[in-house]
């Protein structure tokens, strides 16, 4: 998954951009980027050379400059999807809905198209059909949630003052984002917010994600990917699933008698 | 850059900072002005250091517990490992006819492995303490300045400085040394150039310090908070 790329280069917000709290850590980067013109020239060929299917996050400001985006990514044979960053707390929001950005861009692109929804909205279910309707092929689910952080001195830490809050303390709101999502659409839900496990990717699956992504964790573990997977698979085995796809949704009965 | 589980294998107080040995595992130490990511147990992110030393076998950081995740570095004691990633960023430009290491605090960090590796050049260290003073033990013949008189007033011109400390120590030589090298630090997540989080302005555009630094050279404002 690529940074953000947004029409224009973006050098961000001021520092300091980073504060850690106690179960997670704040973000203030505010879709720094090189733009979508440096991206495809420079940054695009040297990702291809990974030889890994590339996603491709598009930001903007307007339904236009995310269709913008978009058409230029179409027909790439270098890029496997699109996510609409649509949700992200550290940049003002476009004026337009969700829904109308990713039919906006349904118009400008063949390639999958998955929308980046924030935890932040009243019913997510009600967002997931709304931009399922508009055309999106997926969902990501969650964008990071809007907090602060105050150091010793009471000021805040962010230059920002707010920041997006990632890391474990998002994973109950990540499964009960993706458990919303997933009673609402059909749709494939890439899961995310606080994996660090394989049993934490689990229950994003178990919720209703038909895949996991991981963002915090790999500034502590670089090694996380290959790790989770493993644990994953480990998990998966112990509780007799074949698979991934297989284990999708299983959490979907009632929540047994609460132990006293 | 490698990232290894390294067992600690000292921890020796130096005034009020530690300096936290690991044992090197197959690490490359790097250049002098480098800087690691150190686990810092119990939080959420690592911690970048820059290298201290590089004895034998050994990487050593500096480190003052300022924080959540110093006091957990400067707790770590023989028997425990912490994961360690690293070289990271630039280091100091060595090819320097006359250098002078000028640092304060615990900004001294940098500047033991640098001063073997040019051959103990002249060195002048601040601090606020007698106390914190005994950090100079780390460079052997430098000259110390303690509160309230200001490293500064030890440096002489004619000298190419490299310089670690305090902001204000920094800009103050900034002023009368402006093409010195300085060992500037941020807030940081990742420390390898992904999350753009330790983002500095430097004569006027964000760089990312991981990346453009930690050493930076150029003449101009650089504005880290």
């Amino acid at each position: 998954m690529t940074k953000t790329v947004t029409p224009e280069p973006r050098e961000g917000n001021a520092p300091v951009r980073i504060a850690e709290t106690d179960a997670g850590m704040l973000n203030s980067i505010g879709l720094a980027n090189p733009g979508r013109a440096a991206f495809l020239a420079e940054m695009l060929p040297r990702l291809a050379e990974l030889g890994l299917p590339i996603w491709v996050s598009v930001g903007g400001f307007a339904a236009e400059e995310y269709a913008d985006t978009c058409r230029a990514l179409d027909g790439r044979d270098d890029v496997a999807c699109i996510e609409l960053n649509l949700s992200c707390p550290n940049v003002d929001e476009a004026p337009e809905s969700a829904a109308d950005i990713v039919a906006s861009c349904r118009r400008e692109t063949g390639l999958p198209l998955y929308a980046k929804l924030s935890p932040a909205v009243p019913d997510v279910g009600a967002l997931a059909r709304a931009v399922e309707d508009a055309g999106a092929d997926g969902l990501s689910l969650v964008n990071t949630i809007r907090g602060l952080a105050l150091d010793e001195g009471l000021r805040p830490v962010l230059g920002s003052a707010t920041g997006g809050y990632s890391g474990p303390a998002l994973k109950p709101i990540a499964l009960a984002a993706v458990h919303a999502a997933f009673r609402a659409t059909q749709l494939p839900i890439v899961g995310m917010g606080g994996v660090s496990t394989g049993r934490d990717a689990m229950e994003l699956i178990a919720v209703g994600a038909s895949a996991v992504a991981l963002g915090t964790v790999l500034f502590s573990d670089p090694d996380a990917p290959r790790r989770v997977r493993e644990e994953l698979y480990a998990e998966l085995s112990l509780l007799g699933h074949a698979s991934p796809e297989e284990a999708r949704g299983v959490a979907r009965s009632a929540p047994a008698t609460p132990k006293p | 850059m490698r990232r290894e589980l390294l067992d600690v294998t000292g921890n020796e107080s130096f005034g009020p900072y530690t300096l936290l040995r690991v044992d090197r595992g197959d690490i490359d130490p790097g250049r002098p002005g480098q800087f690691f990511m150190l686990e810092a147990p119990g939080r959420l992110l690592p911690r970048p250091m820059s290298l201290c030393l590089a004895p034998p076998g050994e990487l050593a950081f500096l480190i003052e517990a300022l924080g959540r995740g110093t006091q957990a570095l400067c707790a770590l004691r023989p028997g425990e490992a912490i994961h360690v990633l690293g070289p990271l960023g630039n280091g100091f430009d060595l090819d320097v006819p006359r250098p002078l290491l000028v640092g304060g605090g615990v900004g001294i960090a940098p500047l033991p492995y640098l001063a073997e590796t040019l051959g103990e050049p002249p060195a002048v260290l601040g601090f606020r303490s007698t106390h914190h003073a005994e950090a100079s033990a780390l460079l052997p013949g430098a000259e110390v300045a303690i509160d309230p008189v200001l490293v500064t007033e030890l440096i002489a011109p004619g000298h190419d400085i490299l310089a670690c400390g305090p902001e204000p120590m920094l800009r103050a030589i900034e002023r009368i040394a402006p093409n010195a090298q300085f060992a500037w630090e941020a807030p940081m997540a990742c420390g390898f150039g992904a999350c753009y989080g330790c983002a500095v302005e430097v004569d006027g555009t964000l760089q990312r310090l991981c990346v453009e630094g930690p050493v930076l050279r150029r003449r101009g404002r650089v504005i880290c908070c």
